[in-house]
């Protein structure tokens, strides 16, 4: 069968799997992996996410946004130095840094929801890692060739054009990875400033320190280590695999129509064994980046990549048959496929029993439902996914932009002045969160008699001061009021700190103390 | 089994991966025993090799009384006085600042002045809590520097040259000095005139008297006190005589109080602190005590 149709059968093994030398070492040399081009649906969905993730990555320092000659113009800005982080039309201060952490929290939720839907599709399409490496990989394909061509050229003894192609092929991965390093530096700092910086030598130290460890880092994950950053190193993968069920799409082989993997051979036939859809040709091992078969089931190398379903479709259209033979399926649905497979008298799969009489399959084989992305644990995902969503973005809508804090002097606690009166003091913070200057009204409210003094403002004592504000700062201000001996209210009075943008009619007011001794 | 003590007679293959397993179990899952990439132990050699060379270059390897230097000779007592002089040098700038400012000048440069008030704020906790309080808020006989009640005078200027040269303080020949007589130890007036006198200074400054002893006393107050304290009591701070006419007292303002301070007046003594602090701390302690909110 396999002569007839010209498919070849490829010699590779998954590097999971088989058994292994009597008594097994601790260590072992790792086995490097060549995965083999393939074109295909998901294929084609991972180079898009490619680009957009790259895209995103590479571009969005260069993003201007004015807000005015105060701050900076660029759109996305972690401002270490000033303790600002700027995203586009959002400003967060430190105190604010909740938004930042609501936005950990949907990222979260957000992953056991699309994990829950489609498995491990955050490792398969977007994680850094994964598409880094298939940057990497275009680069060693391109210059080296495909699989084959690769592992000729790994045997092959020294000569100048191994060395020329080696070379060049690490060439252009510094180069990507010292771009990558770059890239990342400028989400801190001005980007063409720094960008000038950078090449004129004059940038500070841990700005060329930081791009020389992401350099190395992204060289040696992307080109080197590859699959064994998912496999040993990250934690991932022990976390998503247990948050899937039994309803989850998961990168699956159905063994219901590829099983038994007869080839078609002239034994099999002679024995009355109907083969299945497989036809052990190993496209999906060949093609797998984590060196993996698939076909031995869900395994924790498998980042559901989907391109081993790329392989197969391409093998089964060749064939002529049903695409599909290894697909996104839920676990549900593949045991329940399972269960009409497996002929109760020998307990084996027979690929006829899911078929009706034309070859199709029969009615009772079921296949991928939109549905299964609707159910409780998905709705409880999304749902809180989505009230926090709006939670933040409500909090967001009604944030503050002018602030008044006040901290009463406990040391000492109130001052007895010559006439008699009773001063308190006062350390009065007024934020300023906007980036324009501002005159911001300072009252004071529900103090009968009480006037206040403020430090640096030459103002005569009163009860309202126009104080300027720089923009984007905190103004502390030492703040005295006293009451005098006519108005005097022994022990605790309560009254109103109130700062006031008469432009824009914001409003901040503090509930503070006056304290009087008694008597 | 336990991955101790298998052996080859032992062993168990996993059927599915043909991968030996450890033998741990859990609810029907065995572990497989899968090697470990080599890298990993190299990993872990170079780590060791790591640990060699930090141990030779840094300062590790306990001794009885010490610990071995280490090449780079770093130690965190020498990385503190780095810090430390680092700071120093920072501050540098505005210490030398200080020195050309005239003190009055200090509060018309914001930053200077923010600079004046922090440090004078630590340089008072260590030299003046003693007597005028954490708060500087004083007691009986220390005055409280938060209020607008100044024996000596209160802008800037005045604190400063306070600071400068102390109160009453012996071998300075600036300081401050007044020297109120003391009425009734030098018999200069009787007790009766005394007690009078008392009512008087209480009638001043709106608090309770006896009327017939505070007319009695407001020509004794006239013949002896006014000379200095002003003739309605407000007090003549070039002579350091205090307002008597306030709702302050220094040393009480209670009858019995009043009559002590004419018997035997209790002189408060405050160092000379230029020749101690130097004139850059001196100028910080000025322009924070200045900042507590009494400052003229």
């Amino acid at each position: 069968m396999l002569d007839e149709t010209k498919i070849e059968a490829l010699d590779v093994k998954a590097i999971n799997t088989g058994a292994k030398a009597k008594s097994e070492p601790l260590y072992v040399a790792r086995e490097k992996i060549h995965p083999k081009k393939v074109e295909g649906v998901f294929r084609r969905w991972k180079w898009i996410i490619m680009a957009v993730t790259l895209g995103i990555y590479y571009i969005t320092p260069w993003l201007r946004w004015d807000r005015g000659e105060f701050a900076p113009d660029q759109a996305v800005l972690i401002d270490m130095a000033h303790r600002r982080f700027y995203f586009f039309f959002i400003e967060i201060w430190p105190q604010e840094f909740i938004y930042v952490a609501g936005l950990l929290v949907m990222a979260g939720i957000g992953l056991f929801l699309v994990t829950s839907v489609v498995g491990r599709a955050w490792c398969g399409y977007t994680c850094p890692q994964t598409v880094w490496t298939d940057l990497f990989l275009v680069v060693e394909r391109w210059v080296e060739g495909d699989r084959n061509a690769r592992i000729r050229l790994d045997k092959a003894s020294f000569s100048l054009s191994k060395l020329w192609k080696r070379t060049l092929k690490h060439a252009i991965w510094i180069v990507i990875a010292v771009l990558t390093g770059g890239a990342w530096i400028f989400y801190f700092a001005d980007a063409p400033t720094l960008l000038k910086d950078l090449v004129t030598g004059q940038a500070a130290f841990i700005a060329y320190s930081t791009v020389a460890v992401l350099t190395a880092t992204t060289y040696l994950f992307g080109g080197i280590m590859r699959e064994q950053v998912c496999i040993y190193m990250c934690p991932w993968p022990r976390i998503q695999a247990a948050m899937l069920d039994e309803d989850s799409l998961v990168v699956t082989y159905n063994d219901w129509r590829g099983e038994p993997r007869t080839k078609g051979s002239k034994k099999a036939v002679a024995q009355g064994i109907v083969g299945g859809d497989c036809v052990d040709c190993n496209a999906c091992v060949a093609v797998c980046p984590t060196g993996i078969d698939i076909r031995n089931g869900q395994q924790l190398e498998c980042i559901t990549c989907a391109l081993c379903i790329d392989a197969c479709d391409d093998i089964m259209g060749k064939l002529g048959r049903e695409k599909g033979l290894i697909s996104y399926a839920t676990l549900s649905d593949y045991n329940h496929n399972m269960a009409i497979a497996i002929d109760p008298e020998t307990s084996k799969i027979n690929p006829e029993r899911v078929r009706d009489h034309t070859g199709k399959f029969g009615t009772t084989v079921r296949h991928f439902d939109w549905k299964i992305f609707v159910r409780p644990r998905t709705l409880i995902y999304f749902a809180a996914w989505a009230a926090i969503g709006v939670g933040l973005l409500i909090a967001l809508g009604s944030r503050d932009r002018l602030e008044v804090n006040v901290q009463h002097d406990r040391n000492p606690v109130f001052v007895r002045l010559s006439d008699g009166s009773i001063r308190n003091g006062y350390t009065v913070k007024i934020l300023n969160m906007i980036p324009e200057p501002r005159t911001i009204f300072l009252s004071l409210e529900g103090l009968p008699g009480g006037v206040m003094s403020i430090n640096d403002i030459p103002q005569p004592p009163g009860v309202s001061f126009a104080i300027p504000v720089e923009p984007d700062k905190l103004r502390a201000l030492r703040v005295f009021i006293s009451v005098p001996p006519e108005h005097r209210i022994d022990g605790k009075t309560s009254f109103q700190l109130i700062a006031e943008d008469k432009q824009s009619f914001e409003k901040d007011t503090y509930d503070a103390i006056f304290e009087t001794p008694a008597k | 089994m336990s991955a101790n003590d298998h052996n080859d007679d032992v062993r168990e293959i996993d059927d599915f991966t043909g991968v030996e397993t450890t033998g741990h179990e859990w609810d029907g899952i065995k572990e497989l025993n899968n090697p470990m990439p080599r890298w990993w132990l190299w990993s872990f050699y170079l780590t060791i090799i790591f640990s060699i060379g930090y141990a030779i270059a840094y300062p590790s390897i306990p001794m009885i009384t010490t610990s071995s230097q280490g090449l780079l000779g770093w130690s965190s007592r020498g990385a503190v006085a780095t810090e430390m002089s680092e700071a120093k040098a920072a501050q540098s700038v505005y210490l030398d600042k200080l020195l050309t400012t005239d003190v009055s000048e200090i509060s018309a440069d914001a930053d200077l002045n923010q600079f004046a008030i922090a440090g004078g704020k630590a340089a008072f906790k260590v030299n003046c809590v003693q007597c005028h309080g954490t708060g500087a808020a004083g007691s009986a006989g220390y005055p409280n520097l938060n209020d607008d009640d100044w024996i000596w005078g209160g802008t800037v200027d005045d604190i400063y040259v306070t600071l400068q040269h102390g109160i009453r303080h012996p071998g300075n020949d600036d300081t401050r000095i007044s020297d109120m007589p003391a009425y009734g130890a030098d018999e200069i007036l009787n007790r009766d005139e005394i007690a009078d006198v008392a009512w008087h200074i209480r009638k001043i400054s709106n608090q309770g008297f006896d009327a017939a002893g505070a007319e009695r006393g407001a020509s004794v107050y006239a013949d002896n006190c006014a000379a200095c304290h002003g003739d309605n009591g407000e007090g003549i701070r070039e002579v350091g005589a205090p307002r008597l006419s306030d709702a302050l007292w220094l040393y009480g303002g209670e009858h019995s109080e009043i009559v002590a301070q004419i018997v035997k007046p209790k002189q408060g003594v405050m160092p000379a602190w230029e020749a101690r602090l130097g004139e850059a701390t001196t100028k910080q302690l000025a322009t924070y005590v200045h900042s507590l909110g009494g400052g003229e």
